[in-house]
């Protein structure tokens, strides 16, 4: 028997760090990337006596936000529970989640994949705050706690068991991402661990679901994807072997790129539930419901479909849309967008975005954060449209421009001070032809022996002693003249 | 009983404005009260002096360059334990807080200092507010004022006998199931437990949440009240808090019995209670006929229920709340332990008392898997239905009185070592905080020991201005 055999099930349950200023119930600073330990706390954080959680409203917002980016809506009655475990990063002795009636109850997730679109269920989002972060130095007697990521809002977001190889794993996990991000949720910052995946991986042969096991805390796409992968050719060889899977928590090692046991599942742990006493049930309305549809960006897939429109490739789009987010300043959704408006030329535009622009970016080589993207591009199209720029040397000019602080003032002038214009100067350039033609008797032979690829050779000539300013169609133009 | 009569707070804060008197004076006055008592006693717990001091000077000077402290200017007042009160450890009587300086402070001691009032000391308590006698508080018993060798109550009975002492003219105290009415009844004084949410938990030690309520202690209706004023209120730092009555709680009047509509609760008057009591609550009812009122009985079924339902939420909550106290941050820690799990073990097993070790073992089982369903959940809906009870009863009366404890207070060591004999005591006390209304004790006399007895009056939601003036109206019966 081989893997083939069996159907991989995945479901993945996402904890996403919603971006507030201020803590889930505390109003502690919530960004602590940059921060000393134990500074972004405060006495509901440390958990002293009498503190009592007072929620953020602002999260509320977020997670409806979230909500609508889901294909959902935020329930309009939701409660806290607290979940009840003892570890010295958990201060009150209990974590604040939504247990019983969550934020957002159900919705979906729709992505391409390989050309198909792909749509995974979400059973449910509830709200929880974050425990805060221990460390155990190597070769010590003691563990160190900072409770600055203590209180921090998250949005679990559990999908329903829809995915069924790793690479749908990480498309879902992807799409996520950039849902959460374009609603404006959360930073995404994946390498400070804004959004944290649990995989769940189960294989059957039948239509009755195996023993899973789940591995925590992915960080990033590759590791969601390898994950999966490794977890199902693991469960795949212990079945063909006759070996039982355990249900069990796993750990995602990069360096071995294997997953390996944490802990075992067998005996649950009793996390004795209970409604948040100190914490009155959540109630929002329509009014507000619809405020926050109104205050909601494009959809990734709504804007795959608009480039989709403008004749822009899968490819582009989903580069563009990436680094929409990734360079917020540099809004080049919206400049795409305003071009085709104006009836300009988008699929130049996006090749340069997507060759020469997002690559400078992503490279930290663009100084570019500044500069006023649609002035550069349409007075470059405007250039290269009135024949007075190659397309060469268009890319030229945009590459040197975007490492620039401040644009030239006016870009033809700029373009004619470096030598990049176009010679259309048919008396300085039918010298050059003359001259090209006279130092070139064999080309000119064979020419005239009707080997018109000969004609490619002058016209380089031509444009090597115009040091590239040569219109390459007006010098074609005149050699043939001459050769008549 | 050797005890100070102040004047009413409203008399003793004019007397500190127009400077007949100073706070400074009152502050040492009361420290003094509170030294000679205390080895008879034991009501109180810690001494603020020093951050007293320095708060009458401030209050004084204050009065000097013609600025207005506030309406309780100057008074000296009494926190139990479980409120963090800056100046001094806050422990809630219990040693695994030992050492706990809070670096923060309760928003009902905010209010009251804002108003003028100063802290002069912490009040005894049952540990964790866990009791109804304060015999289990890690700091010795408090002693009742009317026979030093009965208990004054509990959990707020340091509280209670601090104000039946006089050591200050009120004292503040938390009521859970009955643990500020019942010491007041206990030790003659007025104790009020308003609406729940109407005065802000943040700041004070939890026990449990959902049934937590701060009130005052005092010796009469009008200066509880007027205490209830100053800390009534919606607080940022406690989302369960309620907007307080927009005529407040001060100068409210004794309320006209003639056409008032009264219930006697049929099953708090069974054959379990004394007959000295019994007697008293009767007569408290043939004098409020006698005035007008229409008095009838009415029953509440599930009251019956009320005590094995408050033994399951409550005991949840403390388990849940109690959970912070792990020796890790603040609080009795032992830095031997070899590991995480021993350092947890010594924390929590030698610093907790019996009783919280009983609650949290009780509240931890019923929130169990397998048992929430039938503990914790089922209790809940028997809360629901005896908030629906009490609500159909307020159709038919304004008021509903009974006993506040089915006893006088009881001999120190009568009931510690059987606590379902110590739960019993707040058979009575527990339905008004299932269903979250408000009520106070008012003493209508005294046994043939010439120990206090008190009259339970109960209101509907948010009614505790009516509650107070019924409670005027009844105190001045009996005079």
């Amino acid at each position: 028997m081989s893997s083939s055999d069996y159907t991989a099930t995945i479901g993945i349950e996402c904890h996403v760090q919603l971006k507030t200023n201020t803590k889930l119930f505390s109003g502690a600073g919530n960004d602590a990337r940059e921060a000393e330990p134990n500074t972004l706390v405060n006495h509901i954080d440390f958990g002293l006596p009498g503190a009592l959680p007072v929620l953020n409203k602002e999260a509320i917002a977020l997670a409806s936000k979230a909500a609508i980016a889901l294909n959902s809506r935020p329930e309009l009655f939701s409660t806290f529970d607290r979940k009840h475990y003892f570890y010295p990063d958990l201060p009150m002795g209990y974590q604040i989640t939504q247990f019983d009636q969550p934020i957002i109850s159900k919705g979906s997730v729709s992505f391409n994949l390989d050309g198909k679109t792909f749509k995974v269920g979400i059973t449910r989002a509830h709200l929880e705050s974050d425990a805060g972060k221990s460390t155990h130095p190597a070769n010590k007697d003691y563990s160190l706690v900072d409770l600055n990521r203590a209180g921090t809002p998250l949005l679990e977001i559990v999908s329903e068991p829809d995915m069924h190889t790793p690479a749908e794993a990480r498309a879902y996990a992807h799409e996520l991402y950039l849902l959460m991000r374009y609603a404006g949720v959360t930073d995404g910052d994946l390498y400070h661990g804004n959004m944290r995946f649990d995989v769940n991986v189960s294989l059957s042969k039948t239509d009755k679901l195996g023993v899973r096991s789940e591995t925590k805390n992915l960080n990033s796409f590759r590791s969601v994807e390898k994950a999966v992968a490794y977890e199902i050719k693991r469960q795949s060889e212990l079945l063909d072997q006759g070996r039982p899977i355990v249900q069990e928590t796993r750990g995602w090692n990069d360096a071995k790129q294997k997953t390996l046991s944490q802990r075992s599942k067998e005996n649950a742990d009793d996390y004795r539930y209970m409604p948040d006493p100190d914490l009155p049930p959540v109630i929002i309305d329509e009014s507000f419901i619809d405020s926050i549809v109104q205050s909601m960006p494009n959809s990734p897939d709504y804007l795959r479909g608009e480039l989709a429109k403008l004749g822009l490739t899968l490819t582009q789009s989903e580069v563009l849309i990436e680094a929409n987010l990734d360079f917020e300043f540099a809004k080049y959704i919206s400049l795409i967008l305003e071009f085709a408006k104006n009836g300009q030329d988008v699929k130049s535009l996006a090749n340069w975005l997507v060759n020469i622009d997002i690559p400078l970016m992503r490279e930290h080589e663009s100084k570019a954060s500044n500069i006023d993207r649609n002035k550069l591009y349409v007075d470059v199209l405007n250039l290269v449209k009135a024949n007075q720029l190659s397309s060469t040397n268009a890319k030229e000019i945009i590459n040197r421009c975007l490492k620039m602080s401040e644009l030239p003032l006016d870009i033809a002038e700029y373009a004619k001070a470096e030598n990049l214009l176009q010679q259309s100067d048919i008396v300085a350039l039918t010298d050059i032809v003359k001259d090209v033609i006279s130092s070139n008797p064999e080309a000119v032979k064979d020419i005239q022996a009707g080997e018109a690829k000969a004609i490619g050779f002058l016209i380089g000539q031509v444009m090597s002693k115009s040091k590239g300013q040569a219109n390459p169609g007006l010098a074609r133009q005149l050699i043939d003249e001459q050769l008549k | 009983m050797d005890s100070f009569a102040w004047d009413s707070i409203n008399d003793i804060a004019a007397a500190v404005r127009n400077r007949s008197t100073s706070a400074t004076k009152l502050v040492e006055l009361s420290l003094n009260l509170i030294k000679d008592a205390q080895p008879k006693y034991n009501a109180i717990i810690l001494v603020l002096d020093e951050a007293a001091r320095a708060r009458a000077k401030q209050i004084d000077e204050l009065v000097e360059s013609n600025q207005d402290p506030g309406p309780l200017a100057g008074v000296p007042f009494i926190a139990k334990d479980n409120f963090l009160v800056l100046g001094g450890e806050t422990k809630a009587a219990s040693k695994i807080l030992e050492g706990f300086m809070p670096p923060y402070q309760a928003s009902a001691v905010n209010a009251l200092e804002a108003a003028g009032a100063i802290c002069v000391a912490k009040a005894n308590m049952d540990a964790f507010a866990h009791g109804a006698s304060t015999e289990n508080s890690d700091y010795g018993v408090t002693k009742n004022p009317y026979d030093t060798s009965r208990v004054p109550g509990g959990s707020s009975g340091g509280s209670a006998a601090a104000v039946a002492l006089g050591l200050a003219p009120f004292a503040i105290g938390t009521d859970t199931g009955g643990s500020i009415r019942q010491p007041a009844s206990f030790c003659g004084v007025v104790g009020l437990k308003p609406t729940y949410g109407l005065v802000s938990r943040s700041g004070v030690i939890a026990m449990g949440s959902s049934l937590d309520c701060i009130g005052p202690l005092a010796s009469s209706v009008s200066d509880a009240a007027l205490v209830l004023d100053v800390m009534a209120g919606k607080d940022k730092l406690d989302a369960t808090t309620i907007d307080k009555d927009e005529l407040g709680y001060k100068d409210i009047s004794a309320k006209p019995l003639k056409g008032v509509k009264i219930g006697v609760i049929d099953e708090y008057l069974s054959e379990h209670v004394d007959s000295d009591v019994t007697r008293a609550i009767n007569q408290t009812i043939d004098k409020l006929t006698q005035s007008g009122a229409e008095v009838k009985r009415i029953s509440l079924p599930s009251t019956k229920l009320a005590l094995a339902c408050y033994y399951i939420i409550c005991p949840a909550e403390v388990s849940s709340n109690l959970g912070r106290y792990d020796g890790q941050r603040y609080g009795f820690h032992e830095p031997d332990a070899k590991d995480l799990d021993e350092s947890y073990l010594n924390a929590r097993g030698k610093g907790f008392g019996k009783e919280a070790k009983r609650r949290i073992m009780i509240g931890t089982f019923v929130l169990s898997s397998g048992y929430y369903d039938a503990y914790y959940k089922k209790a809940m809906t028997v809360r629901t239905k005896l908030i629906n009870e009490f609500e159909s009863a307020y159709k038919e009366v304004d008021f509903l009185i009974g006993p506040v404890a089915p006893t006088t207070a009881f001999k120190i060591g009568e009931k510690s070592s059987d606590p379902l004999q110590m739960y019993l005591a707040d058979v009575m006390t527990v339905a008004a905080n299932l269903a979250g209304v408000p009520s106070i004790s008012v003493p209508v006399g005294a046994d043939s020991n010439n120990l206090p007895i008190g009259l339970q009056i109960m209101a509907g939601q948010r009614k505790d201005r009516d509650l107070l003036s019924l409670a005027m109206a009844i105190e001045e019966l009996g005079k």
